[in-house]
């Protein structure tokens, strides 16, 4: 493949091909797996976790070997590096890359790399190091690497407001999200802190960061389970992730409403959902009223679905369950409202809302 | 006294805490490598050059874990006669009176045998913190007392052993033990963690992948929330996800709940407790006076999670009497099972305030 390295690529372009590529592959069952070890920071030890890993690996029989090693500071994995093959890297402009070629041709069952997020001197073959994992992980050997959280790219915005600085080198979070495993490697911060050196970070900044860590692993399992379930056809929610649902009317106090859900959302780590169900033509101002506060939770990060059907409380059920929610906020039900109703919404919601919290809101703030 | 090089230079020591300082590794399920980790950080102290001494180890026949305790001065256990039977635990006694600056402790959730001077070793654990001996310990999420009702209905066993929220919570560090189900099947099937007949059997029931999957994300949650707990005004992953947005502390919230004599009053106190505790709130619990006899055994749970409860006093209707109480104390959020009697009728009366009908967990 010839290099055109002008354009910058897009990595959510490259990582789609891959994706696709990927289930394709996975169909016919040859692709490599890929293990990642996350660290929050430098010096948690998640390359002592891989290479551990590896001559585990090693020890029980497979075929081994290091593609990527970073030895700054790594003295003591000079023992570890004695006992499994080593693929020399490749130097390009004063640079250390992987060698591919040499990899592939040596195809072994497993290959060890580390600092995934590397960028490869310019003349080779991809721009990425994760580039070059896919290329291996696609010639069915399996990956072992490491990353710290300051290099996955969607994560770099909150790494930089706690740091104040931000890596060159990112990889996707999809790359990330992509890994059959992904192990935490969670150290106190204590033990990670040099705040007798420059530039170093706080063991304030380095919780910080572990939380984020922490919270990434997290949504990477809730992934992983919910494809479990759904391949198991398990309906109900085993999550740990909170998921709210908020149910609005152009009536109802949707304000305050969205404010508690947004609020609640962000201290659960969870995800915020509003749904609309609309019964005819509405009024302008309902209309306009309404909109409003959908724009509102969209600012505040909420997925919006506005539903048409005529019985609304049992659409709400209906998508809840779908959307295996845990919290259904909703206003409490105005009196003239339901006067003539056989059963006050609100008490057939919650009568029917099996394994959902139901958190009824006054129309007016108190 | 401060064990030397343990604790940092930085970290206060809040007048009333506790003097030892007490790190738990979080596991997920057994093998993950809880032992293994506390005892790997028991030589590091130990290396650096502190007094460290085994309290307690459960070597459940792992050879690379037993390896892990070489070195390492064991107190001897004490031996409890119980019908005569000897079973063996820690020597709480022999510990303090050792003295030294760390311990290791395992199994943080464990009940202690019949006949022990207190009932549950977190206790233990406690009186050698008391004693400024720093603990090192080892516990699965599934004991975390709130966590019970989630833990039952993914994996349909209903843990016994379990550990309040506010144990662990004041633990000066949570470290996160992880390894991905993958690998912990690996090592059931190669005989590390049991014995291969009751590795088959477990890996039929407790160890499936969709159990093992759930319980992880539950303890990553927990590590990450403990994190945040421990850092008042930072909140990380508030804050660094989205900045100054909007003022946190809007406005306090604060929870009441309603204790009935239903079953069902046990997940509603659970719930409430870890709602409360993720929204940063207070949380307290009211009960009809005439329920005082029935709902007894939930005012162990209310107790064992810090949560006070007390009785109404007036003569009205249950519904009237609560949501009467929870306009004297200004809550904002009023927490029901469904099994409420008259929760249509509360509902109704509490129109002007929040109320949250608990869901009842169910196992499929």
């Amino acid at each position: 493949m010839p290099t055109k390295n002008i354009t910058r690529p897009d990595p959510d372009e490259l990582l789609r091909q891959i994706q696709a590529r990927q289930s394709a592959e996975d169909r016919q069952g040859s692709r490599g797996r890929l293990k990642i070890f996350l660290g929050y920071a430098p010096r948690v030890g998640k390359s002592v976790r891989m290479f551990d890993e590896g001559l585990r690996r090693l020890h029980r029989g497979q075929d081994v070997v290091v593609g990527a090693i970073q030895m700054e500071g790594a003295q003591h994995l000079v023992a570890m590096l004695q006992q499994v093959e080593v693929i020399p890297p490749l130097v390009v402009a004063g640079v250390e890359t992987i060698d591919l070629d040499a990899i592939l041709k040596r195809h072994p069952q497993v290959c060890l790399i580390d600092e995934l997020a590397r960028e490869n001197p310019p003349g080779g073959r991809n721009r990425y190091r994760w580039q070059d994992v896919e290329e291996i992980l696609c010639a069915g050997i399996t990956v072992v690497g490491a990353i710290n959280l300051q290099h996955v790219c969607e994560e770099q915005p909150a790494v930089e407001r706690i740091t104040g600085r931000r890596a060159v080198n990112n990889v996707p979070a999809g790359f990330i999200h992509s890994a059959d495993e992904l192990v935490i490697v969670d150290v106190p911060a204590e033990e990670v802190a040099r705040p007798d050196e420059r530039g170093n970070l706080s063991s304030t900044q380095l919780t910080e960061l572990r939380e984020l860590a922490l919270l990434l692993a997290a949504q990477v399992v809730e992934e992983q389970l919910q494809r479990y379930m759904e391949h198991h056809g398990i309906r109900q929610s085993w999550s740990a992730q909170e998921r709210i649902l908020v149910c609005i009317t152009p009536r109802s106090n949707a304000r305050a409403m969205l404010e508690s859900a947004s609020r609640a959302t962000r201290r659960f780590h969870g995800q915020m959902l509003v749904v609309c169900v609309k019964q005819g033509e509405l009024q302008r101002a309902e209309e306009e009223t309404l909109q409003a506060n959908l724009d509102y939770a969209r600012q505040r990060g909420a997925e919006v679905h506005v539903l048409e059907a005529p019985d609304a409380i049992a659409r709400i059920l209906q998508f809840a369950h779908d959307e295996r929610i845990t919290q259904l906020f909703i206003g409490h039900t105005q009196r003239k409202a339901w006067a003539f109703w056989k059963q006050n919404p609100a008490e057939r919601l919650i009568s029917a809302a099996e394994g959902i919290d139901v958190r009824l809101f006054p129309h007016h703030a108190r | 006294m401060l064990p030397k090089g343990l604790t940092c230079a930085s970290s206060p020591i809040m007048p009333g805490k506790h003097k030892g300082k007490l790190t738990i590794f979080l596991g997920y399920a057994a093998g993950v490598g809880k032992t293994y980790q506390m005892l790997t950080e028991a030589r590091h102290l130990r290396d650096q050059g502190q007094d460290v001494v085994i309290g307690y180890f459960e070597p459940h026949g792992r050879k690379e874990t037993i390896a892990q305790t070489e070195g390492l001065e064991f107190v001897p256990r004490r031996v409890y006669l119980h019908r005569g039977t000897a079973f063996e635990d820690m020597d709480t006694d022999a510990v303090i009176a050792r003295h030294p600056a760390v311990a290791a402790v395992d199994e943080f959730a464990h009940t202690n045998v019949p006949g022990s001077e207190k009932p549950k070793r977190w206790q233990d654990v406690m009186a050698l913190l008391d004693a400024g001996i720093s603990v090192l310990t080892s516990v699965n999420v599934q004991h975390i007392e709130s966590l019970n009702d989630q833990v039952w209905q993914v994996t349909g066993i209903r843990v016994r052993e379990t550990v309040p929220d506010w144990v662990v919570q004041e633990a000066d560090e949570v470290v996160m033990v992880d390894v991905t189900p993958r690998a912990l099947l690996h090592r059931l099937e190669r005989g590390v963690v049991y014995a291969p007949e009751k590795a088959r059997q477990a890996m039929e029931n407790f160890f499936t992948e969709g159990n093992l999957t759930a319980l992880r994300e539950l303890a990553l949650r927990q590590a990450a929330q403990q994190l945040e707990e421990k850092q008042p005004g930072q909140r990380a992953g508030l804050s660094a996800k989205e900045p100054a947005k909007e003022s946190d502390t809007a406005r306090q919230e604060s929870i009441l709940l309603w204790l009935i004599p239903h079953p069902s009053t046990a997940m509603l106190i659970r719930r409430a407790r870890r709602v409360a505790d993720y929204l940063g709130c207070p949380c307290t619990a009211v009960y009809v006076a005439k329920d005082a006899a029935a709902i007894e055994p939930w005012l162990n749970i209310c107790v064992n999670l810090r949560i006070v409860a007390h009785a109404t006093t007036g003569r009205d209707n249950s519904a009237k009497e609560i949501v009467a109480c929870a306009r004297a104390q200004g809550t904002t959020q009023i927490f029901v099972t469904r099994n409420a009697p008259d929760v249509s009728r509360l509902v109704d009366l509490a129109r002007d305030m929040q109320v949250t009908v608990v869901a009842e967990r169910v196992r499929q």
